[in-house]
């Protein structure tokens, strides 16, 4: 019993990919967490297939979110988590109105089943299964200014943990599937024609990796991430625009920190930034957030404090 | 214990994860995969005599006999037949349930792909400018065609023109020669589609495939690969499934392309090739419009793209005279310095600003933008998926998609005429705090393009199948109705768009009143 903290486990790449929780860190047992992440992200430049191009008549797009998230400490080794994000897109130039909306809740289970100390290093294994649904009627034929696709998704992440004194790396692969959607067309071409308004939307795999500094109070690392559609999707052809079931690969680095106030306890405060390296149908997007995230113990016989402190040594 | 509850709680995350991913099945079937093969109720067994629509008579290209069916050369032929059959693999079966859903029909949606395929914008060049696709140079950069509504309206026109010509004349010649199809002459040939009592030379698939590759090859010559396969794809078809002899097909293709080449020496100088304009006649345009102190329409886009075609309106038509589509040019729209302007241009913002789920569905329902088979492809595949119910006989296929494409066609040159005669500026262009829920067309407001070509399809459509006309009204109505919703048109643009397309639909309707099919 070594690892648990009074962080939130949550993680930066949230709204713009994986939606899953991606820290190799437990709530403990009948704590609750729960905050608020605000979002900015934008990009004037994005690749039309593997072309990298901007575009007079959008501009730059951007993209505002308020998410709501929460994690449950079921047991120290089993956690539940939620998040919902508010939504609201824009595009500087040209006419194509700005989207806005709730967009999907996710649910994960997270459990560790192995976590040892050899040795003064820590190892300790995570699985988590998650699953998502679209909560309100977004149209996801709008791209670039839609808010979401409305697949539906089931997701596996599998996750390793390795720290030694207070420098940890985090390494994780996801398989996520995603459901086909129904847009509002009774057909339409992607390099065929679809009688039909259904669209099948490739799954997808992606990888973290993530190397930092993690104490009592602070929580900081750098991270690699890359999203890669499996087969199905196409490429946006010349000069048009995107659509629900391209082909959209990106890997971006980011750095993310996370600080818990010693006067108020369980009060923490979080930031990231991340950029994308490369990517494939999809914008080269900076991204920028902060949140706030507070500890509700329903643990009424322990200290959370003293085990925490205890659990440093 | 405790190993216990760990191992089931990994497992149970494992086990949803898999139910949920294979209880969401990802195969689609599409509804032109479930089209029946066509079974025609009717034969038409007279269509030899029905008007064509640029042949001076149904035998103005001639056709050799067949050979006889008792000729030594003949039953090599229905041997060809039986070693297909003999050995018929998967992909082989493929492609008889495709093709045997109709040879209009298939085409049709093949046409519809290359439009959608072709249907992009230019790139502009580095200076700012944009090049134009040229007909003569097709493969260079910017591939020819853009295939945006007008042009892809006539594309549609002639391949259904020509098809419906060829049809009158294989059906001439079906009955001229009165071969006996390979099934009627050798009982041991296993027919794999309907069998039907015409004379089987030459092939009506044949002459349908021979007749629009020979118009494709003009229309969408990056193509030729692509449609060729297509071809011969077909032709195997009907040799496989036993209902051709393969001297049936070859005749067939030969008279296809024979009577296609007229209408290719009518498309080449119909004017479409002009339609683009130049830089004299777009300022011009603009400078004669200002002139009446009306606000001239410009392009929205970055760098401002030329207008699309305003030379459209001088493109030849299968039906109209120039004195009709200048009679049913509509009045001018409202002055952009009136009161009901300026009403209309409200209306737009409101519906911009209170854009509701459902009319944001039905603006994109019918957007049918930039890649897509364009207005005109929608309204092909209405048709094409009422006409699947009717057990139409090809020729009366072609003949009621020939009469569907040349009224889309003349609503593009009417519809056409009208934008560049008051060249109107689009909403978002006068007040351009307006949003839109789709994108904006690059060429002048007045009248809607969607609404002109929902009117004439729906018109004609309903003449030819009346019990489904409340639905094709309704449609059109709401085709045209999007885009005001999606903040691109006026009011008055929808409106007088639907009256002129149904203006040209009836013209349409009194063609096929006096064609020889009713």
């Amino acid at each position: 019993m070594k690892k648990i903290y009074l962080y939130c486990a949550f993680l930066t790449a949230l709204i713009s990919n994986a939606q899953t929780e991606i820290d190799g860190i437990m709530m403990e047992k009948k704590n609750f967490c729960v905050g608020a992440i605000y979002q900015y992200s934008s990009f004037n430049e994005y690749w039309e297939g593997t072309l990298k191009r901007e575009n007079l008549n959008i501009g730059t797009v951007s993209t505002k979110s308020i998410s709501v998230m929460g994690n449950y400490g079921i047991t120290d080794k089993l956690n539940v988590i939620f998040s919902i994000p508010y939504i609201k897109t824009n595009a500087s130039a040209g006419t194509l109105i700005g989207q806005k909306g709730f967009q999907d809740l996710s649910l994960f289970v997270k459990y560790m089943p192995f976590d040892k100390k050899i040795k003064k290093i820590s190892y300790s294994a995570y699985i988590v299964g998650g699953f998502s649904v679209p909560t309100s009627d977004y149209t996801p034929d709008f791209l670039p200014l839609s808010i979401g696709n409305q697949s539906k998704t089931a997701s596996l992440r599998l996750m390793g943990d390795i720290q030694k004194g207070k420098i940890y790396t985090t390494f994780s692969g996801t398989y996520i599937r995603r459901s086909n959607i129904t847009i509002d067309k009774d057909s339409y071409f992607t390099t065929e024609y679809h009688y039909t308004d259904e669209v099948m939307i490739p799954d997808a795999i992606s990888y973290n990796f993530r190397i930092g500094y993690r104490t009592k109070n602070l929580i900081a690392d750098v991270y690699y991430d890359n999203w890669i559609t499996q087969k199905g999707g196409f490429d946006i052809t010349r000069n048009n625009m995107p659509f629900p079931s391209n082909t959209m690969n990106v890997s971006k680095v980011g750095i993310y920190a996370k600080y818990t106030l010693k006067k108020i306890s369980g009060l923490s405060i979080l930031g990231g930034y991340n950029s994308v390296l490369t990517g494939r149908n999809v914008g080269q997007s900076k991204t920028i957030n902060g949140g706030l995230f507070y500890i509700l113990d329903f643990n009424k016989n322990e200290k959370m404090d003293e085990k925490v402190k205890k659990d440093e040594k | 214990m405790k190993n216990n509850i760990q191992k089931i709680v990994y497992l149970s995350i494992i086990a949803m994860f898999i139910i949920t991913t294979f209880s969401c099945e990802k195969d689609i079937v599409e509804r032109n995969e479930k089209f029946a093969q066509l079974n025609p109720s009717n034969q038409d067994v007279d269509a030899g005599t029905w008007t064509p629509l640029l042949l001076t008579s149904a035998d103005e290209f001639s056709l050799d006999a067949p050979i006889a069916t008792t000729a030594a050369a003949f039953l090599s032929e229905i041997n060809e037949i039986k070693s297909f059959q003999a050995n018929l693999n998967q992909s082989q079966r493929d492609i008889i349930n495709y093709w045997s859903a109709g040879s209009v029909l298939r085409w049709n949606e093949i046409m519809r792909t290359l439009v959608a395929r072709h249907n992009l914008p230019p790139y502009q060049n580095a200076d700012g400018t944009y090049p134009i696709p040229s007909g003569a140079n097709p493969f260079a950069n910017p591939q020819f065609p853009f295939s945006n509504p007008p042009y892809a309206a006539r594309a549609y026109a002639y391949v259904s023109a020509a098809q419906y010509d060829a049809l009158v004349a294989t059906w001439h010649y079906k009955f001229l020669y009165n071969r006996a199809s390979p099934y009627t002459v050798d009982a041991g040939i296993n027919v794999m589609i309907p069998k039907n009592t015409l004379p089987s030379y030459p092939s009506e698939d044949a002459v349908i495939g021979g007749a629009t590759v020979e118009m494709l090859k003009l229309l969408f010559p990056t193509e030729i690969a692509f449609i060729n396969g297509k071809l011969e794809e077909e032709k195997l078809y009907r040799i496989m499934c036993g209902a051709n002899v393969r001297s049936d097909v070859e005749a067939g293709i030969t008279l296809g392309r024979k009577i296609a080449a007229k209408f290719v020496a009518k498309a080449k100088t119909d004017g479409a090739g002009l339609a683009v304009g130049n830089q004299d006649i777009w300022t011009q345009l603009q400078t004669q419009t200002a002139a009446t102190g009306e606000i001239p329409w410009m392009s929205l886009e970055l760098p401002a793209r030329p207008p699309m075609l305003p030379l459209f309106k001088n493109v030849k038509s299968f039906l109209l005279t120039p004195e009709m589509i200048i009679n049913n040019r509509p009045l001018p729209p409202p002055s952009t310095n009136s009161a009901q302007f300026a009403t209309e241009l409200a209306e737009v913002k409101s519906y911009s600003k209170n854009a509701t789920r459902e009319n944001m569905r039905i603006v994109s329902f019918w957007s049918d933008g930039v890649a897509t088979q364009t207005p005109p492809g929608h309204w092909n595949q209405i048709a094409s998926e009422a006409f699947v119910t009717q057990n139409y006989s090809e020729v009366r296929w072609a003949r009621n998609m020939a009469l569907l494409n040349i009224s889309l066609m003349d609503a593009a040159i009417c519809c056409w005429d009208a934008k560049y005669t008051y060249f109107n500026p689009r909403p978002c262009q006068v007040d351009s705090s307006i949003k839109t829920l789709t994108g904006v067309p690059n060429f002048p407001s007045y009248v809607s393009g969607h609404s002109t070509f929902s009117g004439a399809a729906s018109t004609l459509l309903s003449h030819l199948i009346p019990s489904k006309s409340f639905e094709f009204n309704a449609m059109a109505e709401e085709a045209s109705m999007s885009r005001l919703y999606g903040a691109i048109h006026y009011r008055s643009d929808c409106d007088q768009g639907l009256i002129l397309g149904k203006k040209i639909g009836q013209v349409a309707i009194t063609r096929a009143l006096n064609d020889g099919a009713e």
